[in-house]
């Protein structure tokens, strides 16, 4: 589909089943022996609790240090210690947030991967914003210099540079002073959105709408203009 | 993005997916299911549409769905 032909994006939840529709896992699919046990136990009291929500901390830690270990490269400056409080911090949230929306489990997947996504989670966010603690977030253009290319050919260069020539030209006029300085932020320069959630005081879906609206308006200007450029997902996967 | 080497890509990555996508909440709400789905060898974009655009859309929920498909598959 060429970005002209396409219809107005929003975004929104799929059409089925609606993730507001969709019924309590009491009502829903059966839930495998390991899920219902971990619910079971979960929902008890006393020992039983207290050792299940051991045992649910144990999981969570150990999913937020692997998270820790895949980003251990891009924080460098970061200590072994520093790290592991990271990981114990991201997975006591996991624990809270975990607990206060059991009745949220669904049972549409094992209760592991849908506790192991919270820990994920909280990992991301805390090493995204350590990254970035203390540095300032560039809100103009730092990062044309990823869209000029010495090896394509000179027509494909010529190409490139007048369909660079006209995006920039729709980020000035097409876009709203809001949505120009997410785009810049989050596209451009790289700064993580629970970054930039943080710094504006607002969440990572409200700016990712903004980011969406942004595209699909830069789109509707190129593609008014004659020009219609490929998605990544068209040339990614 | 900022080491990006395609300029076709970084353009691609500025424009976005074209395709209808979920919202940052919806794809939270759905991860697991996808992951699990995915591990069992099904087809998740079938079942939950407008996930995998989203993936390619947004970079922390790209970010995290690959640890959580990463994680979960080793354990």
């Amino acid at each position: 589909m060429s970005a002209a032909g396409a219809p107005i994006l929003e975004v929104m939840p799929p059409p089925e089943p609606a993730p507001t529709d969709v019924p309590p896992a009491s009502a829903g699919p059966e839930l495998d022996a390991e899920s219902r046990e971990w619910l079971r136990s979960l929902r008890a009291e006393g020992a039983v609790y207290h050792s299940a929500v051991g045992r649910l901390h144990a999981l969570l830690l150990r999913a937020a240090h692997f998270e820790v270990s895949r980003r251990r490269p891009m924080l460098p400056h970061l200590r072994g210690n520093e790290l592991d409080d990271i990981a114990l911090e991201a997975a006591d949230d996991a624990l809270m947030s975990v607990l206060a929306h059991l009745d949220d489990f669904r049972g549409l997947s094992r209760f592991t991967t849908w506790v192991y996504k919270f820990a994920l989670l909280e990992a991301a966010v805390k090493l995204r914003r350590r990254a970035w603690q203390g540095r300032e977030v560039p809100l103009e253009p730092t990062g044309w210099d990823v869209f000029a290319s010495g090896a394509a050919e000179p027509d494909a260069e010529a190409e490139q540079q007048e369909l660079l020539g006209a995006v920039r030209r729709s980020i000035e006029e097409a876009l709203t002073p809001h949505q120009r300085r997410v785009l810049v932020a989050l596209v451009l320069n790289g700064v993580p959105i629970d970054v930039l959630a943080e710094r504006l005081g607002t969440t990572r879906g409200a700016l990712y709408k903004t980011l969406h609206d942004a595209r699909r308006k830069l789109r509707q200007h190129l593609a008014e203009a004659g020009l219609s450029p490929g998605s990544p997902s068209q040339e990614e996967r | 993005m900022t080491q990006e080497a395609d300029p076709r890509q970084a353009l691609a990555r500025l424009l976005g997916p074209v395709e209808a996508e979920v919202s940052c909440e919806v794809c939270f709400e759905e991860l697991d299911r996808y992951v699990d789905l995915e591990l069992a060898g099904e087809d998740a974009e079938a079942v939950i549409p407008g996930l995998r655009a989203h993936l390619a859309g947004c970079p922390a929920c790209g970010e995290e769905h690959e640890s959580l498909l990463a994680f979960t598959a080793c354990e």
